[in-house]
Order: C-alpha cells, then sequence, then structure tokens
C-alpha cells in the first residue's frame, strides 16, 4: 500500500505546489526520491507529532494542503487535539496518512497496534476518514483527500491485498464492492478484506455466496450499499482489525438502527475491548483473536445452520 | 499606526473593556488579560500590518493568542482597531454567542486561530512563518503565550522546530506574569533559568518591562537573524490595584463595588 501512496503523492506534487509532505521522522527508504525532487514540499519534523500538527495547521491556513505521515498511532492518538482544534475546527486541507494498521506491526507490541484509531478519528466532526482494503483503493484515498475539504485521514496497512479491482469505482461517500453475492453482505476494512474475500470463496463451494464490500469510506458511510446488505442479503458481518468500540461494526450499526434497516444476522469481527498482550505477525494475531478466515467461515456457517 | 501616547491610551481602553466584558459575562481570567494588555496595545498600535477592513489582507502581519483564556483582551483590542463594532464586546459569554472565553476564530473578524487549549500557539505560528518563508512574503507572525503553558511540551517541540529552520519572522512574547492556576510557575514547574533554556534552544531573547511601551517596541522592532522571544515581565491583573499579583482573579468575576472600584482605577467616567 505504501508503493501506492508514494506514487499519488509524487503525481499530487507535480501538479501543485501547494502540496507538502510533512513526515514524524518516519519513511525510510520510501520518501527518499520525493524529497530530492520536491525540496521544498518535504519536511522530516522529527520525532514531535503535536508539533507535526501544529506546524500542518499554520501551514494549511496560508494555502497549503498538507499530508502528514507517521506510522500506527503517532500521527493520530498522540496529536488527537491538534487534530481536533488546529486542524478539524479551522476545516483545514490537512490529511493524515498512517501505516501499519491494525497488527501490520504485530511483533512490535501494543504500542505500535493501531486498534482504536478509526474509532478516535470517526468521531471528530469534519473528519473524513478512508481506511483502503487495496492497492487501488489506497492510490486513489491519496487523491480523495486532496480533492476533499477540511481535514482527512488514511489509514494504510501493512497487510498485501492485491489485483482485486473495483466494481463500481473508489469514490468518498461510497463502499467499494469487491464480490458480488446475495446470500450475506461481508463488510471489511483494511487488509483484513483479504480475509472475508477468502472465506466468501470457502463459503461459495457450501453454497453460501457472500457479497463483500470493503467499507473504504468509513466516513462519511456509505448507507445505501448498507441498505441493499440489509434489504437483498440476509444480513451484515463486519470485520475489523481493531477494537469493536467505535470501530466499524459500530458505524454499521448506528447506520441500521437510524434508518430502521433490520438485517435478520448482524455479528461483529472485531478486538473485544482489549489490548494485545502478545506479539506475533499478523496473520497469527487475526488467528488468536479469531478474526481469520477460518473464524469466519466456521461462524457464518454456524449462523446459516440456525 | 499609533503614536505611543496613544497606545497607552489603547491599553486603557482595553482594560476597561476586558473588565465590563468579565463582569457582564460572569466570566473569568480577568487578571490573565490584564497582564498582556499593554503588549497588545504595542503590537496592534505600533507594530503590526493590517487592514481592520480587510482582516484577510495577504500580506498582514498574524497575531496568534495562544493563551486562548485571555480571549477578552483581543476581542477588545480589535474593536478599538476597527475590525468590528465595539457594541459587539457585549455580547461575550452571553447565551448563544461567538465571542466565547477562549478566543475563537468563528465569525470574528481579525482572529486567525482559536485556542483555549494550552501549547497549540506556537507550533501553528511556527507553521505560518514557515508558509511565509516558503512563499517569499515579509509580514511576521506574532505569537503571545503564558508562561504557565510553557508546562506544555508541544511549545519546546516548536521551539526547537523554529531555530532549525531559521524562522527569523517568528515573534513569541511570553507573558512572565509569574502565576500560573494554582502557584507560581516556580512553585509548580520551574522555568528558570528561563533566559538561558530559551537561549540554549536557538532563539534571541529579550527581557523587557512587558508594561513599558517603548521598551517593548524597541525589542519587537529590532533586527534578528534567529527566531526572537521577548520575556515580557508582567504583573497578573496590571491596571486594577486589588487584582494585581492574585491568582484569584484567574478565576473571579468583578461585580459590585469590586467593578465600580476597578473602573474608577481605570479612570471610566460615571
Amino acid at each position: 500500500m505504501r508503493d501506492a501512496l508514494v506514487k499519488s503523492l509524487f503525481m499530487l506534487a507535480e501538479k501543485d505546489s501547494r502540496v507538502m509532505l510533512l513526515t514524524g521522522d518516519l519513511g525510510y527508504g520510501v520518501f527518499e526520491e520525493f524529497e530530492k525532487k520536491y525540496p521544498y514540499q518535504y519536511l522530516n519534523i522529527g520525532v514531535a507529532e503535536q508539533n507535526m500538527m501544529g506546524i500542518a495547521a499554520g501551514l494549511a491556513l496560508e494555502g497549503k494542503i498538507i499530508f502528514t505521515y507517521s506510522i500506527g498511532n503517532f500521527p493520530t492518538l498522540r496529536c488527537l487535539e491538534q487534530i481536533r482544534n488546529d486542524a478539524c475546527y479551522h476545516e483545514l486541507n490537512i490529511n493524515i496518512i498512517a501505516t501499519g494498521g491494525g497488527f501490520s506491526y504485530g511483533g512490535l507490541g501494543m504500542s505500535h497496534h493501531a486498534t482504536e484509531d478509526i474509532a478516535i478519528m470517526r468521531a471528530l466532526p469534519g473528519m473524513t476518514v478512508l481506511v483502503p482494503s487495496t492497492s487501488e483503493e489506497s492510490e486513489t484515498g491519496v487523491i480523495n483527500l486532496y480533492e476533499t475539504a477540511g481535514t482527512g485521514y488514511l489509514r494504510l496497512d501493512k497487510s498485501k491485498f492485491e489485483n482485486t479491482k473495483s466494481i463500481e469505482g473508489i469514490s468518498v461517500g461510497k463502499a467499494n464492492i469487491l464480490r458480488r453475492g446475495s446470500d450475506i453482505t461481508l463488510i471489511a476494512v483494511g487488509g483484513i478484506a483479504k480475509e472475508a474475500m477468502k472465506a466468501a470463496e470457502i463459503l461459495s463451494s457450501a453454497n453460501i455466496e457472500c457479497r463483500v464490500v470493503s467499507l473504504y469510506s468509513v466516513k462519511p458511510i456509505d448507507i445505501g450499499v448498507i441498505k441493499s446488505a440489509c434489504e437483498d442479503t440476509l444480513g451484515i458481518i463486519t470485520i475489523e482489525e481493531g477494537n469493536l468500540t467505535g470501530g466499524i461494526g459500530s458505524a454499521v450499526s448506528e447506520v441500521c438502527l437510524d434508518n430502521e434497516f433490520k438485517p435478520k444476522i448482524f455479528y461483529r469481527f472485531g478486538l473485544n475491548d482489549e489490548y494485545s498482550e502478545i506479539v506475533g505477525d499478523q496473520e497469527y494475531l487475526r488467528s488468536h483473536y479469531k478474526i481469520d478466515c477460518s473464524s469466519l467461515v466456521s461462524k457464518i456457517k454456524s449462523l446459516f445452520d440456525n | 499606526m499609533l503614536g505611543k501616547v496613544k497606545t497607552q491610551e489603547l491599553a486603557r481602553k482595553v482594560r476597561i473593556h476586558a473588565v465590563k466584558m468579565v463582569s457582564k459575562g460572569g466570566s473569568s481570567h480577568i487578571g490573565s488579560v490584564l497582564s498582556m494588555v499593554d503588549i497588545l496595545a504595542v503590537l496592534y498600535g505600533r507594530v503590526m500590518n493590517y487592514e481592520s477592513k480587510n482582516p484577510k489582507w495577504i500580506d498582514r502581519d498574524r497575531f496568534i493568542l495562544s493563551k486562548g483564556h485571555a480571549g477578552v483582551g483581543v476581542y477588545a483590542v480589535l474593536a478599538e482597531c476597527g475590525f468590528f463594532n465595539v457594541a459587539e464586546l457585549d455580547k461575550h459569554y452571553q447565551d448563544g454567542s461567538i465571542f466565547s472565553g477562549h478566543v475563537s476564530h468563528k465569525g470574528i473578524p481579525g482572529v486567525e486561530l482559536s485556542t483555549g487549549s494550552l501549547g497549540h500557539g506556537l507550533p501553528v505560528s511556527a507553521g505560518m512563518a514557515l508558509a511565509a518563508k516558503i512563499d517569499k512574503k515579509n509580514h511576521k507572525v506574532f505569537v503571545v503565550m503564558s508562561d504557565g503553558e510553557l508546562d506544555e511540551g508541544s511549545n519546546w517541540e516548536a521551539f526547537m522546530f523554529a531555530a532549525h529552520h531559521d524562522l527569523n519572522n517568528l515573534m513569541a512574547i511570553v507573558d512572565r506574569n509569574k502565576l500560573q492556576s494554582m502557584k507560581t510557575t516556580e512553585e509548580t514547574l520551574s522555568l528558570e533559568p528561563l533566559r538561558d533554556k530559551l537561549i540554549a534552544f536557538g532563539w534571541n531573547v529579550i527581557e523587557v518591562d512587558g508594561h513599558n511601551h517603548d521598551e517593548l517596541f524597541s525589542a519587537i522592532d529590532s533586527d534578528t537573524k534567529k527566531p526572537k522571544v521577548i520575556i515580557a515581565n508582567t504583573i497578573k491583573g496590571k491596571g486594577v490595584s486589588f487584582m494585581e499579583n492574585k491568582i484569584a482573579w484567574h478565576y473571579q468575576t468583578p461585580s459590585g463595588d469590586l467593578f465600580d472600584k476597578a473602573m474608577l482605577e481605570l479612570r471610566v467616567e460615571k
């Protein structure tokens, strides 16, 4: 996903000199070419995320279009109040990019597990939250945020989920349908959508046809795709590599309640209000927390058996 | 731009507005406002370039109040300098008003940044100063900070940043009234030797009497190759004798006899 990110940043920096990339001293081996080509549009702020967001606000108040970059929780939680007060309240075009969503850095420990960021970012008024599941979504996400007024969050995942082309195009406010199906709808965000896709293939052989949706635009959310899931399929299963509290399962359930959509089945896969005290690679931790493909398959089968 | 006699008069008017606003609104932080009024008067009266009827004029000098709790001082100086009608000041702290207790930019001409949480102003000001450098603009960015807010680590991140990037178009003025929320700064989290710390962070440091308009003007006006910080030694509550150096006036609202007494000291004719 990082390659897609860099590709889009180059394109934007080339066409618009107001675009600036600020990093909190991360991106070794990723941004060197960018810095060389656009020295006046690149700034390594140092390991100082509060200052990074304040500087971003000052630059944006003067008309710059800013991308901030760091990993895990650093560009979001470490400077949450600067995001809220300085960026969102002033309606500034500042776009926060975090790599390492969920358990991308599983082995590094809980400090590097980004498992509440989506919930917290989507709670901020005026914030656009995009969580790509595919490289195509990552590449488009950067451009979508550039074009969208106000503050945005692009949460990237280290896990690879390639070569799945969107069926209906990618834009802010729209979910991305990755697979058609009419029995049940799986809604996922981030690289873990791969597990949903794998599960869908396995379930297909058991005559359960899953629709798979990447909830790329977590905020604003695609009400239509949720309505269709409730009306045209038996219901919704949400899958996220993060805490359930306030996450995308919550977001989807809010839409159902607010709009009186009544799915027959509704189930959320995610972390049950806990931090991971163990480490492991992303796949290991998905399996440990029962948010991997085989956990999805057995749960969905049991829902249909009942 | 006003002469030095007139900045004294501007300061007096701002003090009167501030005490009236806080009294009418039932709000607080009047001590913090009064300590920085002379700084505001010199900036808006003698130093800064702006067009009050064109507050977004591209070449204006920028002013940020980082100690947002002293917002009534900014509202009052903006009104006195023609950004909006002084009658608007009566709305401060009233139900439904945009003139909030902490300074807000929403709908108020001349306010660049809403603040209220401490430690935000300097990083944003540094970003604005950097933008001016990138865009080869000659305007300056002024930020008024409290001494108590220097407890916030974000300021020190920004002090490092501004020096590293040679932002000599950025000027911080620390309202050094030596009192913070509960005790003195030195009893709470000692700032001294503040001058040495700021020098060590790569800034040009000038210390002045923060109520002496000539000293303030000379310090602000002097050329610098580095970002400049002025330590303005002030008295919290300056101008109203019973408020001076009293922490209680961080919180109290002047009313009744005390309001009348304050007005008398500020030479308001009945």
